[in-house]
């Protein structure tokens, strides 16, 4: 058989249009639009948390109830949520420019509570700090995806495509509060969703749901008759490592200045 | 045909090849990059209901209310703004299908200790006790209303 070139490409032209036609037509078919959700108007919301360091009682419910919810790898190094307990000793009068340099500790993410280790002397200073990933409206990770497979959502959450993730970890590396890790079993990123699944149907997130001293608030900016706005308001608030302009929408009250 | 222009023709060639080599790659991106993508950003927006798909495993305080009187079983207690998931564990399955899913038996000590042991991390306003010596042996709920503790 001999096909001259002028016929190859003839067809080969043909063949390109038509396949890439129809795969686009097909994949506008196959795909569902979660704006056109009937019970969710995602144009209408913009995600936040409000975390209370005050209130906050290291008790690791929401850990618990973090990894239970979202199907988190059993073993203590994958979290989505986590608890920080930091520990500030007394001054060292002696040696008055010594630093204070915390101690911080996290035993299993805190899922099983803490143990009493610190001594208890006078002068230190200890608090629980929990972590999460801050849903930075200019995320570093984002920015650093090389095939859009974690974006920040059009209501404000940083939610991750598996089906598109390669499993590069740049985002892993990019993220400055430690907040992703790599799910073993399918070797793509995994990182908090602001339980995504359950905001979305006017539930709370897990850990909000668990937290038994109102630690942990979720709030919605965009809603004008959310408690957030009050709370932001009548509070001394702060967020992480706000040098770094990652524009994070976790604002926590009573950050000491040694939380990182 | 002009002097200057002998050549010509490999210069068609490059041409046409270089523009099948654009058709191709318009073609393989047609087909490789989901229709969905980038209408709302730099990424697919089915991604949206994926993350959405994920079961609720955390019924929520509103749905124990429904079957349960949560609101008198708390009342005027210094757990009333407690979630029930907080102590009884997750329990969506249970209130899709009360029958199918019991919820577990609690076991009242390490429960209470939990978030009543002394820690000196938590706040000082947060009511904290020794287990050891407080209660010494007995359990939480021989003095204590689960439920609706003294404040």
């Amino acid at each position: 058989m001999s096909v001259d070139r002028r016929q190859f490409l003839a067809d080969a032209t043909k063949f390109l249009l038509l396949t890439g036609a129809a795969g686009q037509a097909w994949a506008f078919v196959a795909e569902g639009r979660p704006q056109d959700a009937p019970d969710y108007d995602i144009a209408r919301h913009w995600w936040a948390m409000f975390i209370d360091i005050e209130k906050c009682i290291g008790c690791g419910r929401c850990v618990e109830a973090c990894k239970i919810e979202n199907d988190v790898p059993d073993e203590p190094f994958y979290f989505r949520t986590w608890v920080e307990r930091y520990y500030i000793p007394a001054r060292d009068v002696t040696s008055p420019r010594a630093e204070d340099h915390p101690k911080v500790d996290s035993p299993d993410g805190g899922r099983h509570g803490f143990p009493d280790i610190y001594p208890k002397e006078d002068g230190s200073k200890s608090f629980f700090v929990p972590k999460l990933c801050n849903q930075c409206a200019h995320s570093p990770c984002v920015q650093v995806c090389p095939v859009g497979a974690t974006f920040e959502s059009p209501d404000g959450v940083v939610l991750v495509d598996k089906d598109y993730c390669i499993g590069c970890r740049y985002c892993v590396q990019a993220c400055p509060y430690g907040c992703r890790f790599i799910d073993p079993r399918t070797n793509t990123v995994d990182k908090c969703s602001l339980c995504y699944h359950r905001i979305t149907k006017g539930l709370t997130t897990a850990c909000c749901e668990v937290c038994p001293t109102g630690a942990r608030q979720l709030g919605d900016l965009r809603n004008p008759a959310d408690p957030i706005h009050e709370l932001l308001r009548t509070h001394k608030v702060q967020v992480l490592k706000p040098n770094m302009a990652t524009g994070s929408k976790v604002y926590y009250n009573g950050l000491d200045a040694s939380v990182r | 045909m002009r002097a200057g222009f002998r050549d010509s023709e490999h210069l068609v060639r490059l041409a046409l090849l270089f523009g099948v080599g654009v058709l191709l790659f318009l073609g393989a991106r047609a087909i490789l990059v989901p229709a969905d993508f980038g209408e709302l950003g730099h990424f697919r927006t089915g991604a949206l209901d994926d993350n959405r798909r994920r079961p609720v495993v955390h019924a929520g305080r509103a749905a124990c209310a429904e079957c349960h009187d949560t609101a008198a079983a708390l009342a005027g207690g210094a757990h009333a703004k407690v979630g029930c998931e907080a102590c009884h564990g997750a329990l969506a399955a249970h209130a899709a299908d009360p029958d199918a899913a019991a919820p577990p038996e609690l076991e009242a000590k390490g429960l209470c200790v939990r978030c009543h042991g002394f820690n000196p991390a938590r706040p000082a306003s947060h009511p904290q006790v020794d287990p050891e010596a407080h209660a010494e042996g007995a359990s939480c709920t021989d003095c204590h209303e689960a439920h609706s503790p003294a404040a």
